[in-house]
């Protein structure tokens, strides 16, 4: 198991355990954390699922292929660290992950 | 206004399930027509994910959202069914014999014994981005479509985006705007990459501007629009503009569906799990759309209600007909349907 941290916009944190192999979003949805919509379903197909990767671990998560890029065209104020995260696999390198969930989804 | 068009069946959606309505439908001898609110058949699959592979249709080991759309559209070909595209439907109403008429957007009207919501998400529409106190602006500054090129005739025009609505409108209204900036949060594109070629052209020569960064903020009064607010990694600064058109694609919206009487749940269409009917007799939900218990959003279990729906719609279309049930494989009545016997 490797330990999550989502950090709601209004501070809340909320801190699960996830399954190596799942997405960060999917761990988001199963545990009700609030501004993660996913409307597509984890297609990579919306931007309802953006987040700031938290600055200790932009390296260990990196950064968006080319088809989450175009997708990030369509989130509301992308910065440097924003991923979506259904496009981000748990795994062991990222035990103690922490991100920010935005404002709003677009 | 055009005169009133009339059919058996009115399916509200050209998404999978709507295009396999078609096929069930038409094995019982019904005719259909399909509005729909994209200018192609295939709803989400065409809009979302026509490359992205499907992997549970049956017999189907992977199959692409868009070649889904057109094996759907060649198995429903000896059917004849008519569609318009581009339409959202506003209103339906029940006539006094029992029917329904249902109008468009653009003021069309049709009349069906049977509808069928097969809206799936709901109609997609242009997504507004998340600008602050844009709405003040809707119509009279913002716009996120060009009906008419004439409208934007010298004005300072602000177009945001890196898909291929964004460039094609760069390109084509450049002409006739007095300036025009091309707003992208990075340097790369979506669009073609020959209108990209294009728009590079033109800036190099001077007849538009292309800024990297995000819209933060608009500047006008009284829905008056006078600038946009740049945002970008070094700062804000300000770019004139009397118009802005944001191209961030769309997204999918309830709509009028909420509006025509039909109880729904969650923004869903209650049905029953035998015929698929909402609490209003004769009007149908199949697919993402409805609600019932143990419900699956999955584009099987959407044309399994196709079929079931059919054989309902049947009983009120050809009130005095026997339904026999057959199979295609053996029924040499449903293979001349088919144009195959």
């Amino acid at each position: 198991m490797t330990r999550l941290t989502f950090i709601a916009f209004d501070g809340t944190r909320f801190e699960v355990d996830a399954e190596n192999g799942s997405t960060v979003m999917e761990n988001a949805i199963r545990n009700g954390v609030p501004g993660i919509e996913a409307e597509c379903g984890g297609a990579c197909a919306c931007a309802t699922c953006h987040v700031y990767v938290d600055e200790e671990w932009t390296d260990a998560v990196g950064g968006p292929e080319v088809m989450e890029e175009d997708m990030l065209d369509f989130a509301y104020d992308v910065r440097p660290n924003s991923r979506l995260s259904c496009q981000i696999r748990v795994s062991d390198e990222l035990d103690g992950l922490v991100v920010q969930v935005p404002e709003r989804q677009a | 206004m055009a005169e009133t068009a009339r059919t058996d069946v009115l399916i509200i959606g050209a998404g999978p399930v709507g295009l396999f309505a078609v096929f069930e439908l038409g094995l019982l001898d019904l005719k259909c027509h399909l509005l729909d609110i994209l200018d192609r058949p295939g709803g989400q699959c065409a809009e979302l994910y026509p490359e992205k592979p499907i992997y549970d249709i049956p017999a189907w080991p992977v199959i692409s959202g868009q070649e889904l759309v057109d094996r759907l559209m060649e198995q429903i070909r000896p059917f004849g069914a008519e569609f318009t595209f581009n339409r959202m439907v506003s209103g339906l109403e029940r006539l006094d014999d029992g029917s329904f008429r249902v109008t468009t957007d653009e003021d069309e009207h049709f009349e069906a014994k049977v509808v069928v919501i097969a809206a799936g998400g709901g109609s997609f529409q242009p997504k507004r981005p998340p600008i602050p106190g844009i709405e003040a602006f809707e119509g009279t500054g913002v716009h996120y479509s060009v009906r008419r090129m004439e409208d934007f005739r010298g004005e300072d025009l602000v177009i945001v985006g890196g898909g291929d609505s964004a460039l094609d409108w760069t390109l084509n209204l450049a002409p006739v705007a007095r300036s025009l900036t091309l707003i992208h949060r990075r340097p790369e594109f979506r669009a073609a990459p020959d209108s990209v070629k294009k728009m590079f052209a033109l800036r190099d020569a001077g007849k538009i501007d292309f800024a990297v960064g995000q819209v933060g903020a608009l500047r006008g009064e009284k829905g008056q629009l006078e600038a946009a607010i740049l945002k970008t990694p070094d700062g804000e600064r300000e770019i004139a503009s009397t118009r802005l058109l944001p191209f961030f694609g769309l997204t999918m919206k309830l709509g009028p569906i909420a509006d025509w009487g039909i109880n729904l749940h969650e923004n869903l269409i209650p049905v029953d799990t035998e015929k698929f009917e909402s609490s209003e007799p004769g009007i149908f939900a199949i697919g993402d759309i409805n609600h019932y218990p143990g419900k699956l959003k999955l584009i099987l279990s959407g044309f399994h209600e196709a079929a079931l729906t059919a054989q309902a719609a049947k009983r009120i279309v050809h009130p005095d007909e026997k339904v026999v049930f057959q199979y295609t494989t053996s029924s040499t009545k449903l293979q001349k349907k088919l144009g195959v016997a």
